[in-house]
């Protein structure tokens, strides 16, 4: 695809991805279909194969899928300037609303009602991180199977009671990458 | 150098998150509440609740609000920089080379492989967030909460920024 840097393009690149980014309700991977509308079906900036191989792509690489995703079909279309446009207007809208909330939020919380609201929230998050954890568990499971999967979390349980989790997920990701013959001797 | 210190606790985090902006959130609360102390364990429980309820990707709301509370507008842009840059700068390098091999077994292994971690590090987050619940509003409120979480978020499959409303606003009328 020839890259495009008309005002018209990246006027449409702020468009697409400003939609994305205000409607996106529940963080990056639900606003994967979103991104799809804007740039497959919308604006036809990439195919819908392509979409995919951008997809399973940014989900081989650590790090937020979102601003992947916009990042690079912001450079696929309009160069850096599309890039970080896409960027931009993907993360500052949500970053400003976060900060001005919070602010208020920590501004007032000690009135009686406000500080309740802030207790009120802290076992829904729990559930909402017991279901993730859950969702992890799961998966772990299907990919690995039942004993790689347990080995893994009995070590890393044990491991993370002394060491930055840094380590083991480092040591982790070289154990995936391990050279073949060694995986055909165990 | 606090920019700095902001730059390696988002950086971390972002690069070793493999499973998308969920699996960051336990490395992120273990830089910035264990390690730099900047967020107590609630606060970041409140930070994670507005970036619930708000749209756009979880991870860079995290990191812009955080980055923010610990150095102002500059430590904002840092934080967002160190989130995003690293491993789309990877993607946009790396396109033609990741293409050949996206679909070559130990690519594939290597979120599988890091998953279990993951699960145990999210597990031990809910942990001390069931225990700062049951400190600051008794063991009722913890269970009226959680059982009508569960029930909406994982059986009825809700969206959770529904429930952290209700959690507001139950909070609101009946915990001081």
């Amino acid at each position: 695809m020839v890259k495009n840097f008309s005002v018209k393009t990246q006027w449409n690149l702020a468009a697409a991805f400003f939609r994305v980014g205000i409607l996106g309700f529940g963080g990056g991977p639900s606003s994967i279909p979103l991104v799809h509308q804007e740039v497959v079906d919308k604006y036809e900036w990439v195919t819908k194969d392509e979409f995919s191989d951008i997809l399973a792509l940014g989900n081989t690489l650590p790090g937020p899928i979102a601003t992947k995703m916009a990042g690079y079909i912001g450079y696929r279309v309009g160069g850096w300037i599309g890039c970080l446009n896409a960027l931009l207007v993907t993360s500052v809208p949500t970053v400003m609303a976060m900060i001005l909330l919070f602010s208020t939020f920590q501004q007032y919380q000690h009135v009686p009602w406000v500080a309740g609201m802030a207790k009120g929230v802290v076992p829904i998050i729990a559930v909402m991180l017991g279901v993730l954890t859950w969702d992890f568990l799961q998966s772990s499971i299907a990919k690995l199977g039942k004993t790689m999967a347990f080995t893994l979390i009995a070590i890393s349980a044990v491991v993370l009671f002394f060491i930055h989790p840094a380590i083991l997920l480092v040591s982790l990701i070289l154990f995936a990458l391990r050279p073949r013959r060694e995986r055909a001797k165990e | 150098m606090i920019y700095l210190e902001i730059f390696i606790a988002f950086l971390i985090p972002n690069i070793i998150g493999y499973g998308g902006g969920p699996a960051v959130i336990p490395l992120i609360e273990s830089e910035v509440v264990t390690r730099y102390g900047w967020l107590t364990t609630k606060e970041f429980g409140e930070v994670l609740a507005i970036a619930n309820t708000l749209p756009g990707p979880i991870a860079t709301k995290m990191s812009g609000v955080i980055g923010y509370e610990v150095a102002g507008w500059g430590g904002a842009a840092v934080a967002i920089f160190a989130t995003v840059a690293p491993s789309l700068l990877l993607m946009i390098f790396l396109v033609g080379f990741l293409m050949k091999h996206k679909d070559h077994p130990k690519v594939q292994a290597l979120s599988a492989t890091v998953r279990p971690a993951i699960a145990v590090l999210m597990a031990g987050l809910t942990f001390r967030f069931v225990e700062s619940s049951y400190v600051d509003s008794g063991i009722i409120h913890t269970i009226i909460l959680g059982v009508a979480g569960i029930y909406g978020i994982y059986v009825k499959k809700w969206h959770a920024g529904w429930f952290i409303l209700v959690g507001l606003l139950y909070g609101a009328l009946f915990i001081r």
